[in-house]
């Protein structure tokens, strides 16, 4: 493991909302411009932070979803009907509101193109954010390092980035979606859990040595990262991010 | 304060008094699952647990040897950096004064070894004077693997990463080294109070 150098204190700075995009019914992709900012590794993430008048505060993290680009940064959401964070964020911020945010923050779940393949990430619902800032960070530089994607999700409408996954497949770049709950007319992919024959047909074998990123919901990556290591993978090859149902 | 997020109202909690939540935290009623790889599932017959480093002759538990140190009920707060507390967390365990009692060094420092390869740092004076445990329970059940079991610290008043899951050893130090977490970009100390999340803070 690579010693991070020493970081300064991260401060908390004033982003501003550029944009707001729908990715699914209950995911939205905030754009926002960061004067300052630093740049960032795929897999990274920032807290931000909401006042309201009285001086109450809120703080959450979110995974950065974007490629490094500059001062942009885009943050997923998935709103939760009960969170105090992200329906704000999903549903009252407007262009030109600002949020206070500080990042990047992480080192052990980054990726970087000088990494080499084969590379497996393994996505359920929208565990796919950092995983995401991978693809496009691949996709940026131009790398063409061999590249699994399995992205579990309940039904279709609910696969975020679904048109941009599809337009980055090839290079080296493959996607297999699974559908755990229904699935459209035709569906012709997985429609269940995602398991260890699953990941065997999908993913590279042990003796490739593959890189695992594996993010979802806690048992979703329990399961996956159970079946890697059953499947005779590297337990220190995968790498494992997790969120519970109460990222707010 | 001088920034305020426009229509931004919040969520207060009435049912709980501020003081006990550290800046930055919300209370959760879930106990969230944070660990950087697989959970390991270690067999308790081949399991032990030690203490190492400087200390004349190391010391080893097996299974049944450390399940018959004498043990507590430890009901407190504990504080996850990424932002969730858990208030009134009911754990079993063997303090650590327990497990050193006896023992003389002239460390400083100690680093708690895990299964898997996680490891984290601390002064030894926060894991003495009843402030730190080797839990084995959860809420009256056996703790389970995803928690941490068999056994893990309980360091409540610090950052739960600082709560090693998996735990098989001590290493007593006069060096500090700083271990998984505090090599990747989070803080050396992590107290909760001074929001010490992330190296500099």
């Amino acid at each position: 493991m690579a010693r991070t150098a020493l970081l300064g204190r991260l401060t908390w700075q004033l982003a501003e909302l550029v944009d707001i995009m729908a990715e699914t019914p209950r995911v939205k992709t905030i754009l926002l411009d960061v004067r300052g900012w630093p740049g960032h590794r795929a897999g990274q993430h920032v807290d931000v932070r909401l006042t309201a008048e009285d001086g109450y505060q809120a703080e959450r993290s979110y995974s950065i979803a974007s490629a490094p680009d500059g001062t942009r940064v885009a943050l997923t959401i998935q709103k939760l009907e009960d969170g105090e964070v992200s329906p704000y964020l999903t549903d009252e911020l407007r262009p030109g509101d600002k949020i206070e945010l500080r990042g990047p923050i992480g080192g052990y779940f980054v990726w970087e193109p000088s990494r080499g393949g084969p590379l497996m990430l393994v996505a359920g619902g929208s565990g796919i954010v950092p995983l995401m800032a991978i693809i496009r960070t691949r996709a940026a530089a131009g790398d063409d390092t061999e590249t699994r994607l399995l992205y579990s999700s309940r039904t279709q409408d609910d696969v975020i980035y679904r048109g941009e996954l599809e337009q980055l497949s090839g290079n080296g770049l493959t996607v297999v979606h699974t559908l755990t709950d229904s699935q459209p007319p035709g569906w012709t992919s997985y429609a269940r859990r995602v398991d260890a024959e699953m990941l065997a047909e999908v993913g590279p074998r042990p003796a490739e040595q593959p890189s695992f990123y594996a993010c979802g919901p806690t048992p979703f990556v329990e399961a996956v990262a159970e079946a890697l290591v059953q499947l005779g993978h590297e337990t220190r090859a995968i790498k494992t991010e997790r969120f519970g149902p109460t990222g707010g | 304060m001088s920034f305020v997020s426009r229509g931004f109202r919040g969520r207060r909690r009435t049912d709980i008094s501020p003081a006990r939540v550290p800046p930055g935290q919300y209370v959760t009623a879930d106990f969230p699952v944070l660990s950087a790889g697989p959970t390991p599932h270690p067999s308790l017959e081949l399991w032990d647990f030690s203490i190492v480093g400087e200390l004349e002759e190391p010391r080893r538990w097996n299974w049944e040897e450390f399940r018959a140190l004498p043990s507590e009920e430890i009901i407190r707060d504990i504080h996850c950096v990424t932002k969730w507390s858990k208030l009134d967390t009911v754990w079993q365990g063997v303090s650590v004064d327990a497990l050193l009692e006896g023992i003389e060094t002239s460390a400083e420092y100690v680093t708690q070894y895990s299964d898997g390869g996680y490891t984290t740092n601390l002064p030894l004076e926060d894991i003495t004077g009843g402030k730190a445990w080797v839990v084995f329970a959860y809420g009256g059940q056996p703790l389970q693997p995803e928690h941490g079991g068999p056994a893990r610290m309980l360091v409540p008043h610090l950052y739960f990463w600082k709560s090693a899951k998996w735990l098989r050893s001590l290493r007593l130090q006069s060096t500090d080294e700083p271990g998984f977490w505090e090599t990747n970009g989070y803080h050396n100390y992590g107290d909760p109070w001074h929001e010490q999340r992330y190296s500099g803070d």
